[in-house]
């Protein structure tokens, strides 16, 4: 296997005095899905907080594409090639669903099919309906189409979901999944936060488990399909 | 603070509407010195007492490039750029070093600007008040009505206000700068996570904002006069601007701004009058001119009470 787009390794970080992460290691390849699960309060949020940058680290190190990014601006790490979808969409509410995709949309990475305004509304028709409405005037639904757009529009080599089917109804989730799917089958690799292990079982490649701020599971789909005990152990509330 | 007719005796419409421009004259000023506080409080969470600072500067400068060129209009366009280069040189000297600490850190800090920038001003152009003419083409007054005239130059100061503040309003709603402004008010970790350098944003934000009011300060430059410390209380009004208006938005500092300057200029003019119509004249007196300097203060508990967040909040509306 090539080096990994995304390495991470002894990531400890924390908010003020307290300490959450506890050397969390964690890789992701070029055009693979991995998701990263856990009960509440085990660490996941922090870990995409640590990594964006949003968050000083207390210790560890962080690599794109070889290149050392831990500790960097979030706009640093950011224009590496990572497209951040986060825990509760923070759409800007003040601009449009339209303004949304172009306030930060960017192409720095030199892909082949950049990803375009036309393309983001033929890929999620709904944002095309909803093009002129501000960001606080569409569903809880149709804010995660747009926090996910608004990624894609970074160009990003790596698409990190945090909780992007949390609170959506079923029928929305399935969207969701069905397009992260698709995302996955163009290649775009992408470290996905959720707590519906079904989905997650079809969509991603490999699993890691955070347990109080340390992996202690990791395993392909089969494995964790197979094995009952680290899913009650680890995930069940 | 801008001068004001002296209340008369009764309230005739004549001066009802002579006071009413005076209003809308102050409002445009405040506008002008607001639009940069609101988007750098709301943008970077930053308070800047010395943002004040920056008008006086704007009137000193106009007043130090009209002795030098001799002409109001060059010492105005002159004036802005220079405004600009001071406001971003405390940016980067001082400011940007005050972003990651605590608001009473900032207010003792930028308070402590003013102390240092009024004192210097008074060594680099003196303490006594200086001044400079109206330029030709705008002094004298046009008729208004039947009686009442208005000084073309205070006209001039109110369409100026009104221009900048339209080229504002396309700027931050129609440029990809101005949507990112917008949005760095309402969650500036957010734009910086997708990659947009947010201290750059802010430098930018700053130094425009230094400019407006460095304009509002070189436009007031000829019917004020320019001495240390004429920024201080303008600053105090532009708060309650910002805070009336929702801190963040330029659409609330502008509606904010006319509001507070005409309710300002109306109740100092009418409120012993209006109060003589219920209360002995002695009284009236008395009571008149204490109440006409709280009535911004009573707009902004009222609106405050409200709508806590002000009239158009940027901020928690996700």
């Amino acid at each position: 296997m090539s080096a990994p787009l995304l390495a991470i390794s002894g990531l400890a970080a924390g908010y003020g005095g307290s300490q959450v992460l506890f050397g969390v290691d964690l890789d992701v390849s070029a055009g693979e899905v991995v998701s990263l699960m856990g009960r509440n309060g085990m660490g996941k949020t922090t870990t995409v907080r640590a990594l964006m940058g949003l968050i000083p680290l207390q210790a560890g190190q962080i690599r794109f594409e070889g290149r050392p990014i831990a500790s960097a601006p979030p706009f640093r790490i950011a224009r590496s090639g990572i497209g951040l979808v986060p825990e509760g969409r923070q759409i800007f509410p003040t601009l449009t669903v339209e303004e949304n995709l172009i306030a930060t949309a960017a192409h720095r990475n030199g892909g082949a099919q950049a990803w375009t305004l036309a393309r983001i509304y033929a890929f999620l028709p709904r944002l095309a309906e909803r093009r002129r409405h501000m960001g606080n005037q569409i569903s809880g639904g149709e804010q995660q189409m747009l926090a996910i757009g608004r990624a894609l529009m970074t160009n990003p080599k790596l698409l990190i979901l945090d909780e992007a089917t949390e609170g959506l109804a079923p029928l929305i989730r399935q969207e969701i999944w069905d397009r992260l799917a698709t995302l996955k089958r163009e290649g775009l690799a992408i470290l996905v936060i959720d707590r519906t292990v079904d989905a997650l079982l079809r969509l991603s490649d490999r699993h890691l488990i955070l347990e109080k701020g340390r992996i202690v599971w990791q395993g392909s789909s089969q494995a964790l399909a197979s094995d009952p005990v680290a899913r009650d152990r680890y995930l069940s509330v | 603070m801008c001068e004001r007719a002296d209340p008369g005796d009764t309230m005739s419409t004549p001066l009802f509407v002579v006071q009413l421009f005076n209003g809308l004259q102050l409002g445009v000023l405040l506008f002008l010195v607001a639009a940069g506080l609101t988007l750098v409080f709301g943008v970077m969470d930053f308070i800047n007492l010395a943002h004040g600072v920056q008008y006086m500067l704007g009137a000193y400068l106009a007043v130090t490039f009209y002795r030098l060129t001799g002409s109001f209009f060059a010492s105005v366009l002159l004036a802005l750029p220079a405004s600009m280069v001071f406001g971003l040189a405390l940016e980067v000297a001082i400011f940007r070093h005050l972003y990651e600490r605590d608001h009473l850190e900032q207010v003792l800090a930028t308070f402590g600007v003013i102390l240092f920038l009024n004192q210097g001003v008074k060594i680099v152009w003196g303490a006594a008040p200086l001044n400079m003419p109206i330029p030709d083409i705008l002094s004298g007054s046009i008729p208004l009505m039947e009686g009442l005239r208005y000084p073309v130059y205070r006209f001039a100061i109110i369409a100026a206000g009104l221009a900048v503040a339209v080229a504002l309003y396309v700027f931050v709603t129609a440029t990809r700068v101005g949507m990112l402004v917008r949005a760095g008010a309402t969650n500036a970790p957010m734009v910086s996570a997708l990659g947009v350098d947010i201290k750059r944003l802010f430098m930018i934000v700053f130094g425009f904002g230094a400019m407006l009011a460095g304009f509002a300060g070189a436009m007031v430059a000829p019917i004020l006069s320019v001495e240390p410390g004429m920024g201080d209380q303008i600053l105090i009004l532009a708060f309650v601007v910002i805070v009336i208006g929702g801190i963040g938005s330029i659409r609330g500092a502008f509606i904010a701004a006319l509001l507070v300057g005409v309710i300002d200029t109306l109740g100092r003019s009418f409120m012993t009058d209006m109060l003589r119509l219920v209360l002995a004249p002695s009284t009236a007196r008395v009571i008149g001119p204490a109440l006409a300097s709280m009535t911004i203060y009573l707009l902004m508990a009222i609106v405050l009470a409200v709508r806590p967040a002000g009239l158009f909040p940027a901020k928690g509306r996700a």
